[in-house]
């Protein structure tokens, strides 16, 4: 399955600074793309464009050559947010939080560290790390194809963020999830991922992962950077 | 961790809410209990000033004015609480409806909001309560119709701001629909601002009822309302029978005073950011 | 370390009050015994993730708590305790601190005058020139307004506002939250080139790794208490470092291996006592779940009855 973006232009509002102007992104779900970029290049509004939460300008994203748009329902793009405590209704409790999803396999929870105990209370008697797992595990349901993730481990601490990844990458593989991670973090980008791309510049990275985790070669090049 | 149990914030305001809501309760209980006594006449005791028996004196029919301020209390509150109710429910639905329907209905509705806001209160309910024949179906229609868009307009733009938040639109792409939005994500959140807007919406309709009764133009005279209460007691006050007027106009201030006071304390109560006190 | 002692807080605990179901009201201890010393010419790192209560350190120590929060501990300054008065007096002036908001900033008053308090003498204004040299940041910006300028400059304005007065101290709390690596840096080494030039910095962040890059000695924080304190070149290996908590940290790094131990940091309000890490940690005894104390070891502070 493959996620294409296709000449992306965005900015919020007539008159406003463009954020994204002509780029193209195609991503297979046997991979895991990292994107690297400055600051203000609209990292999120990418991920928010990539899976669907925003509309470009001009441009479109296709999910196997069909725009995203068109897929009614459960969005088979499912973005993580950074801050998971936006991402949860406050006055929900976590059980509820969590069968929002699109029935999510119980295992996944468990996989992720979530103690049955968390699933009675609300998400002020969580701290971010906790719940950022129900948000990953929420996202992670049944009709999910492609998952992004911006910025998800960057409030937590190191051992949190290892083990939330290594989790990722075993999920996605065996389902055959693509990812596509945002992080300012190059050393975790280069753990995580299997190929990076940068925004802004003409140059593309070729990374590829040192774990075994991966089991797809991508020999092919890839044309989805702009000017 | 230690627990605190010695008397705290939230208990002290939880404290104020109950003893003014037992406090309108009961006035409300007892007036209806007093109802054949507020209509007695006994011109063999009439123009007494307050005192033992009569604690609020009684008037030149010789009515007891205990009872029939009980009486005219019971029926403002039971109005008020009816006018309030209604009043609260158009809020919310158009308030809702104004958020989630599209541009057009949002557009819709704030005309009409702002249309209503426009016309003093006054006037509007005068109007109103004429038109459906005076009386207490033209007061209670009369006063829900009027009080509804303030908090309308609060409720609009929670619930504007609401939609933007990450956890619906998360919701959204998990393919929930409108519906299940509304009342899972949307509705919860309004509930204290609902209630707080309600309860603050009563004193409004208490006072309303009483001022429109009071020019004539509301319950009619056999009622003892405290609008027809205050109102005869203004022809009598020149003559020196003060009390007719001071200890109903008193219980109004009071009641109203409580209601504003339960209503406050409601918003604290419901306010998350008090956790952290 | 041959430094003067500038702060030194000493055995701190805050906490504070919350309302739990209904009308109980519970104490929250959000920092437990926290000893941190910042020396002349230093630059400290308070490292810890969200959750962990540090954010309430720079409050504490600033004395501007929120109001349910209560303080308990010693803090000196120079030796001498910092009192509320004492505070008041040197706040802005000796002591200042960098707020983790860009919201901090006036945003109806010019940049100029808002980095110089309103003073106007000769001095402060050769002082403004200087840094604005410093920072790359052009005379006419002081004709701006905070939203005229790009988030990355704003942050170079608010470290301005901080150096305007001669602070000795100089506490930041959170200063990277978002930005991306370059930014993050740059922002750290501006905090590096105040502790160059004689001031004691204190840093409170989340990201161990760019800690590690621009300071001294990093004072690791688990579930509001400080469970190791160690030299930035200790965590050149897992063997320099003393606590099994800060080993594992060392671990999980990408460039480290990105290795990960199951469970998670413990929620203040669940925790009883003890080791806030003897769920996860091999090495635990009975003892653990006992007072452990903050003792001296190669150099460093570790709060682990089997470190070594």
């Amino acid at each position: 399955m493959k996620l294409e973006a296709k000449n992306l232009k965005f900015r919020y509002g007539q008159g406003e600074r463009m954020i994204l102007e002509g780029f193209s992104l195609e991503a297979d779900s046997s991979e895991r793309v990292g994107l690297v970029a400055p600051s203000g290049v609209g990292k999120t509004t990418l991920c928010k464009i990539l899976s669907g939460y925003l509309q470009p300008e001009e441009g479109e994203v296709l999910l196997e050559g069909r725009p995203l748009s068109s897929y009614k329902g459960y969005c088979p793009v499912q973005m993580i947010w950074q801050q998971p405590e936006l991402a949860v209704n406050p006055r929900m409790r976590m059980r509820d939080v969590l069968a929002e999803g699109d029935q999510v396999d119980p295992e996944i929870p468990e996989k992720l560290g979530i103690e049955k105990d968390w699933l009675n209370r609300f998400p002020a008697e969580l701290s971010g790390g906790e719940l950022q797992r129900f948000c990953i595990a929420r996202a992670l349901g049944r009709g999910t194809k492609f998952l992004l993730a911006d910025e998800i481990s960057t409030m937590l601490d190191l051992i949190t963020q290892s083990q939330i990844w290594n989790f990722l990458i075993e999920e996605t593989t065996r389902r055959g999830i693509g990812l596509i991670a945002v992080s300012h973090s190059q050393g975790l980008l280069e753990a995580v991922c299997t190929r990076q791309v940068r925004l802004k510049e003409e140059r593309e990275h070729h990374h590829h992962h040192h774990h075994g985790h991966h089991h797809h070669e991508h020999s092919h090049h890839h044309r989805e950077l702009q000017e | 961790m230690k627990r605190k149990t010695k008397s705290n914030r939230r208990t002290r305001v939880l404290l104020g809410l109950t003893l003014s809501l037992v406090f309108l309760a009961a006035v409300c209980i007892a007036g209806c209990l007093c109802t054949e006594a507020a209509r007695t006449a006994d011109f063999g005791r009439k123009n007494l000033s307050p005192c033992f028996p009569y604690l609020f004196g009684t008037d030149w029919m010789g009515r007891d004015m205990f009872a029939r301020t009980l009486k005219g209390m019971s029926i403002s509150i039971l109005l008020g609480v009816l006018a309030s109710v209604i009043s609260a429910l158009i809020s919310l639905l158009l308030g809702i409806a104004s958020a989630t329907l599209g541009k057009r209905a949002d557009q819709l509705i704030t005309w009409v909001i702002d249309l209503i806001m426009g016309i003093p209160h006054m006037l509007l309910l005068l109007l109103v309560s004429v038109a459906l024949g005076k009386g207490l179906k033209g007061i209670v229609i009369g006063v829900a119709l009027t009080h509804w868009p303030s908090l309308a307009r609060l409720i609009r733009a929670e619930v504007m701001q609401l939609r933007e938040s990450p956890y619906i639109k998360v919701a959204q792409k998990l393919g929930k629909g409108r519906w299940y939005l509304v009342k899972t994500h949307i509705l919860p959140h309004l509930v204290p601002q609902f209630l707080v807007g309600m309860i603050l919406i009563f004193p409004h309709a208490i006072l309303h009822e009483s001022s429109i009764t009071f020019l004539g133009f509301g319950l009619s005279s056999e009622q003892p309302a405290i609008g027809v209460i205050l109102s005869e007691a203004m022809k009598h006050l020149v003559t020196g029978k003060w009390w007719l007027a001071l200890f109903p106009g008193l219980m109004l201030v009071g009641t109203v005073v409580l209601f504003y006071v339960a209503g406050e304390s409601l918003r604290k109560l419901l306010d998350p950011g008090s956790v952290h006190e | 370390m041959a430094g003067k002692e500038i702060l030194n807080i000493r055995h701190l605990n805050i906490s504070f009050t919350q309302y739990e179901k209904g009308l109980r009201q519970v104490e929250l201890p959000v920092i437990r015994d926290l000893d941190v010393t910042v020396r002349e010419g230093e630059m400290v790192a308070v490292v810890g993730s969200s959750g962990s209560g540090k954010s309430l350190l720079a409050h504490g120590v600033m004395g501007i708590l929120p109001y349910n929060a209560s303080m308990g501990g010693e803090i000196l300054y120079e030796g001498e305790p910092l009192t509320r008065e004492r505070m008041d007096r040197l706040r802005g002036e000796e002591i200042v601190m960098v707020p983790q908001s860009l919201a901090y900033l006036d945003p109806l008053m010019k940049i100029g005058p808002q980095i110089r308090k309103g003073k106007k003498d000769a001095a402060t204004r050769k002082k403004l020139k200087d840094i604005f040299k410093r920072y790359e940041l052009k005379e006419e910006v002081e004709q701006l307004y905070p939203f005229e300028l790009s988030g990355g400059m704003n942050r170079r304005i608010l470290i301005s506002t901080a150096l305007i007065g001669n602070p000795r101290l100089v506490i930041a709390d959170e200063p990277t939250p978002g930005l991306d690596l370059k930014v993050a840096k740059r922002a750290m080494e501006h905090f590096r080139e105040l502790a160059d030039m004689g001031a004691g910095v204190l840093v409170i962040t989340h990201d161990l790794e760019l800690a590690l890059e621009v300071a001294d000695r990093i004072v690791v924080f688990y579930a509001g208490m400080t469970v190791e304190e160690a030299g930035a070149s200790d965590f050149d290996t897992q063997e320099g470092l003393r606590h099994p908590y800060t080993k594992a940290l060392w671990r999980a790094m990408p460039k480290n291996g990105f290795q990960y131990i199951g469970g998670t940091q413990p929620y203040v309000k669940d925790f009883s006592g003890g080791c806030p890490f003897a769920d996860r940690c091999d090495r635990r005894t009975e003892q653990c779940s006992g007072e452990i104390p903050w003792r001296q070891l190669r150099g460093g502070h570790v709060r682990c009855l089997y470190a070594e």
